[in-house]
């Protein structure tokens, strides 16, 4: 099969003919068809649930097409599971680092494929040949202008380090065609143009590379071609040149999908009505500060803050922003009490907020949207409704404790339904919902226990279109309605439209504040870089917002 | 699963012809294997997982003696198994929080050793006290919350790693029950201490009844009370259950202080069958590879959040029919302890094919 030179150039590269896949009674994929040929460039987009993930596992060899066939050069692929042969023609680097923290980068690199001592050259199930492992690392990283020495544990690595191993990783093993599964998901603004030159250097090259992202501007920027997933279905293969954003969300969304989303927008209305129904009496009118944050320190590894203070008032939407090295999210999980600081205090309603404790500052009124919904935003296993009440039980069980499953359906219909959360029942399992259902019922947990303040994390990270700006509007209607006010701490700038004011943090301190939608989106990004040039127009934009 | 009945907004649910839900959502990144009809039936198959194996037993029990298949040997199994089953209780609970404790096995000996202890004349080797044996049952319970308490501490608090704290504790424990009393067995234990483990009604012996109650009110608390809910969200992903306002914490504390008084609870049953307290029992016996093989056959996975009493019950009665059957059959008794093993193999591999492993979140 190897024989099959790649050099012919005339047949694709990877070619996908007609393949289904089906989970029970979901067709997660309806005949596909897909061709990459080498030094091409493709985006593979769509929203959460259209098939993206499935395809990723089929082309990576991990799952098997119920029907149609995966092509390589022209010849068949290796059998599903067949890894080590399978990685010579396409290697995934995934959204979910794949990397051993303990082990060096030499020896993530050839993870599996550990150069052996009598055959330096080959892979071989003896006796490990550190040095030519340490070699050929080296060399790979100098090819490519990667630049990390082979003995670093991957620990001590950062996300965008962490990712060029993975890189290299399917460059040492020959791979003729890199799929990038989110790649930008956590990455600065600067890694992400690195990245950008990284992935030019090797269509140049002759690598062929899918690129699957739910950042459409990326795609527009990177990729030659664009491939649209909807339902399972390919419905839209173009030059990305002859296309333009609108065209693209329309073959996303799809036209009953449009009438669906009004119609979400309806439930959203409902979710905030049962929230403001229940809404305690008393809470604070209107311009009342909900929160007051005052001299914040904190030596967090996610993010250092050097004496930050801030306000939400009432109704108020508030946005933090910065680099992620900036203490964006140290902020957000401190305010939330699921972190300890180290100086200043939180208020709540004027009464300060006990440190690094979740459940006091959730009592408090606290509501906290995590940063990473697989580590906190759920529990997998555990059902739709089960999750979504999680926060209420109290609330829901008598005096004895007793919780009926029932009960707590009855109590996460409003919520879940609010959000168009899509699941078989509120019994299923979160595990098995897409990323954007997921992120749903943690705005939903949250949004249950009707928080005077929400603390949003990032929270449309990794959710497709139409349910980031259906998760964005609850978080606005929430506070329109309701009065709560929201701390939105996000590095997507698109997050910060809702915003009523925006701070952007620089090394753990407040650089400047915007206080005038709508807000220019490049005085954002060089703000956030701590451009001091800017620092006169911000205080300009400032006084403006002051008359 | 009451609860599928429940509205559920807009959500498109594909309705099989059974009424129960279609699979609707996408699946996430990599796509279970398996069968994706989960929830409410593979739960329901998980446990009773293991019914065609203890009709099985029945069956072989049958062929094999005359004696097996009577009420009185059915209420022997059960005066045997009851002690361990309490202790398989505990034992699931802290699995369930994704815990583990060995020293289960040495408060199921340390405990009525120390208050029979407090109770027998110094003639029996007691201390001399002669408490009341009804105050001496609550030192019983006393001596378990304790252990459960500086374990909870240690592990919770202190960030040590459960096994090695508790194996730690599980050799400390067995030290002090041999150290209290020199070495010595106690026996003339007064009947009202022994009443748990010895005495009947009528056939059934009262440490079966009490047995089951423990499994029942467990199981219905697990199902239906918030910190029986609070104990899978803290088991399945600690994190998320912090950031729900669930105090992670004191949950965890609170179970293996639980657990350990139900262990204590065991060696009562214990001390009261064998109507003595001796040096061996619990740690020397070496229950707690018993107690594990229990609850994991019955289903408890040993990563947390998985797992109910139904399973954890079947997996007790299962390894009481074993053992039954040996001692029927006469196997040499240099032999038991090897078939003993492989049954218990057996069972985990069969448990595992027809239940299933779990299929969510492994990344």
């Amino acid at each position: 099969m190897t024989s099959s030179a790649v050099s012919s150039g005339a047949g694709a590269l990877v070619e996908v003919t007609g393949v289904e896949k089906r989970f029970g009674t979901t067709r997660a994929l309806r005949g596909v068809d897909l061709s990459l040929d080498a030094g091409q460039c493709l985006g593979l987009v769509g929203r959460n649930g259209a098939g993206k993930s499935t395809l990723v596992s089929i082309l990576s060899g991990l799952s098997e097409p119920d029907a149609g066939t995966v092509r390589f050069g022209g010849a068949p692929a290796p059998r599903t599971g067949d890894i080590g042969r399978w990685r010579e023609w396409i290697a995934t680097v995934f959204q979910h680092s794949m990397i051993v923290p303990h082990l060096s980068v030499a020896e993530n690199v050839f993870l599996g494929a550990m150069p052996s001592m009598l055959r330096p050259s080959a892979a071989g199930p003896s006796l490990v040949s550190w040095r030519a492992m340490r070699r050929r690392t080296r060399g790979i990283m100098g090819e490519w202008g990667l630049d990390i020495a082979p003995e670093t544990p991957c620990g001590e690595l950062s996300v965008e380090q962490l990712q060029v191993v993975e890189i290299a990783r399917a460059l040492a093993r020959g791979a003729r065609c890199v799929l990038l599964d989110e790649p930008t998901a956590a990455l600065e603004r600067q890694a992400i143009r690195r990245l950008f030159d990284r992935v030019r250097q090797l269509t140049a090259a002759g690598v062929a590379v899918l690129y699957i992202s739910h950042h459409l501007e990326e795609v527009f920027e990177i990729c030659r071609d664009v491939a649209v997933l909807r339902d399972g279905e390919l419905v839209l293969t173009a030059p990305t040149a002859s296309l333009s954003k609108d065209d693209l969300v329309a073959a996303m969304v799809g036209g009953v999908a449009t009438a669906g989303q009004a119609s979400a927008g309806a439930g959203g209305a409902a979710a905030v009505a049962a929230v403001e129904g229940a809404s305690a009496p008393g809470e604070a009118a209107p311009g009342d500060a909900v929160l007051e944050v005052d001299g914040l320190t904190s030596d967090s590894a996610r993010g250092r803050l050097s004496g930050v203070s801030l306000r939400v008032r009432a109704g108020e939407v508030v946005g933090v922003t910065g680099l992620l090295s900036a203490g964006v999210a140290t902020i957000g999980r401190v305010i939330a009490g699921a972190e300890a600081h180290s100086g200043g205090e939180v208020r709540l309603h004027g009464r300060p907020v006990p440190p690094g404790q979740r459940a006091a500052a959730q009592r408090a009124g606290i509501g906290y949207i995590p940063e990473d919904r697989r580590a906190e935003g759920f529990v997998a296993h555990l059902g739709v409704a089960e999750n979504t009440t999680m926060a209420i039980t109290r609330e829901l069980s008598g005096r004895l404790g007793v919780l009926s499953p029932r009960r707590r359906a009855i109590a996460a219909a409003p919520f879940t339904a609010g959000l168009s959360l899509v699941s078989s029942g509120p019994a299923q399992p979160v595990a098995e919902l897409s990323g954007g259902n997921q992120q749903k019922v943690t705005v939903a947990r949250t949004l249950a226990h009707r928080p005077s303040l929400i603390v949003a994390i990032t929270p449309t990270r990794g959710v497709d279109v139409a349910s980031k700006e259906l998760l964005l509007s609850s978080l606005a209607s929430v506070a329109a309605t309701s009065g709560a006010g929201v701390l939105l701490c996000s590095d997507e700038l698109s997050d910060l439209e809702i915003c009523d004011r925006v701070l952007v943090l620089v090394r753990g301190e407040v650089f400047t504040e915007f206080s005038n939608p709508p807000f220019d989106r490049d005085t954002l990004i060089l703000a956030t870089e701590g451009i001091t040039g800017m620092t006169d127009e911000a205080a300009r934009t400032a006084e403006e917002a002051a008359e | 699963m009451i609860s599928n009945q429940a509205p559920q907004g807009q959500a498109p649910a594909a309705v099989r012809p059974d009424g129960g839900p279609g699979g609707g959502a996408a699946p996430p990144g990599g796509g279970p294997l398996g069968s994706r009809l989960r929830g409410m039936n593979v739960s329901v198959l998980r446990e009773v997982a293991l019914l065609p194996v203890l009709v099985l037993l029945i069956i072989i029990g049958t062929l094999v003696s005359p004696a097996f298949f009577t009420v009185s040997n059915f209420a022997g199994i059960g005066q045997q198994s009851s002690a361990l089953g309490v202790v398989v209780v505990g034992e699931s609970l802290i699995l369930l929080i994704g815990g583990m404790d060995l020293s289960l096995e040495s408060t199921y000996g340390l405990a009525p050793m120390v208050a029979a202890w407090l109770l027998v004349p110094v003639a029996a080797y007691g201390n001399g006290l002669e408490l009341s044996p009804y105050l001496g049952i609550l030192v019983l319970l006393a001596v378990g919350a304790v252990v459960g308490l500086v374990n909870g501490l240690l592990i919770v608090k202190g960030r040590l790693n459960g096994f090695i704290v508790t194996l730690g504790m599980t050799i400390v424990l067995a030290g002090m029950q041999n150290g209290i009393v020199k070495a010595q067995s106690l026996f003339n234990l007064p009947p009202a201490f022994g009443y748990l483990g010895a005495a009947s009604v009528g056939q059934l012996p009262v440490s079966l009844i009490v047995a089951v109650i423990i499994f029942v009110l467990t199981g219905l608390f697990l199902r239906y009370h918030r910190a029986g809910r609070a104990i899978y969200a803290v088991g399945g992903n600690p994190a998320a259950a912090r950031a729900a306002g669930i105090k992670v914490e004191r949950v965890k504390i609170g179970v293996y202080v639980v657990g350990s008084v139900l262990a204590a609870i065991g060696g009562l049953m214990e001390a009261g069958r064998v109507s003595a307290v001796t040096g061996q029992q619990g740690y020397g016996e070496g229950i707690i590879f018993t107690v594990f093989a229990a609850a994991v056959i019955g289903g408890v996975s040993l990563k947390g959040g998985r797992g109910n009493m139904v399973g954890a019950a079947s997996g007790v009665i299962l390894l009481g029919i074993v053992s039954d059957i040996l001692d029927l059959a006469q196997v040499s008794n240099y032999w038991i302890e090897a078939i003993d093993g492989a049954v218990i193999l057996f069972a985990l591999v069969l448990a595992r094919v027809v239940g299933g492993e779990s299929t969510a979140e492994e990344r």
